[in-house]
């Protein structure tokens, strides 16, 4: 296990704690584009390159630049007062340390039988195609059809209530 | 090339998936809860992609599709909350979900 993998890890998990615990939003929403990126280079590690690179052109270019902009339109760049965290904070810290302990549990108890390495698969961007295009054309179009009612549905919903209340 | 246990990867996994889940629990703000949301199916998306390259059968690449259409899906997600989320600020005037009790007006 090299130092590479313990550094990209760093990255992906100090990125997602910053972006969780920080108070700042803007400066959250940065430091989940390091998590995104770290979680990125993670891919590319484990030679899925075509989604490595979709991670980096959905997550960081995309899903990123929209989170800033909700954060800016809803000004929630300025700290509130009363503090960032909720009221039962401690009941959902308790409730996600359950959950890792439980992961890491049957993680460590599976971890003999599971494998150390396997030869690197074979797979290129044409294979990728070739099975979105013949084995995966049904959740293709389906995907395609949700990403359309996302758009309208995202426009819809953000649009001014003016015209609504004028009916 | 150096190998990495395919447990190590998965223990990174639940690692983001436990701070992504804290993240949306106890967080005020509606905008770090979609964050935290983000934050768990991408560590959803790190075991899928760990499982597909140390499985049996890479080349069938079930894993690899299951990661891009849910990354696909998350996309669309994150536009709908994130426009759901200024809709409510326009009507309310706060991104606070403690503040948000009411269904209706």
């Amino acid at each position: 296990m090299g130092f590479v993998f313990y550094l990209i890890s760093a990255f992906a998990v100090g990125g997602a704690l910053a972006a969780v615990l920080l108070k700042n939003l803007v400066h959250a929403a940065l430091a989940l584009t390091v998590a995104f990126l770290g979680l990125a280079v993670l891919f590319l590690r484990l030679d899925a390159q075509f989604a490595g690179f979709a991670q980096i052109l959905v997550y960081v270019g995309a899903v990123a630049i929209l989170v800033v902009f909700a954060i800016l339109l809803t000004k929630g760049s300025e700290v509130p007062k009363e503090g960032v965290f909720s009221k039962t904070w401690l009941a959902g810290l308790a409730i996600a340390a359950a959950v890792f302990a439980v992961l890491a549990w049957a993680i460590v108890q599976a971890a003999p039988s599971l494998p150390n390495q396997s030869e690197v698969p074979a797979v290129t961007v044409n294979d990728i195609g070739n099975a979105l295009m013949s084995r995966y054309v049904l959740p293709l179009e389906i995907i395609a059809v949700l990403l359309t009612a996302a758009l309208l549905g995202a426009v819809i919903v953000a649009m001014h209530e003016k015209e609504r209340a004028k009916q | 090339m150096t190998t990495t246990p395919l447990a190590a990867y998965l223990i990174v996994a639940a690692l983001i998936f436990a701070v992504g889940l804290a993240g949306a629990l106890t967080r005020r703000n509606a905008i770090m809860v979609l964050i935290g949301i983000e934050l768990m199916l991408n560590a959803a998306n790190l075991n899928l992609i760990a499982f597909w390259r140390y499985g049996p059968h890479p080349e069938l690449l079930n894993g690899m599709m299951f990661a891009i259409f849910s990354i696909a899906v998350a996309a669309a997600e994150a536009a709908v909350g994130l426009g759901l989320v200024i809709s409510i600020y326009r009507h309310a005037k706060t991104s606070d979900l403690e503040q948000m009790n009411r269904m209706k007006g």
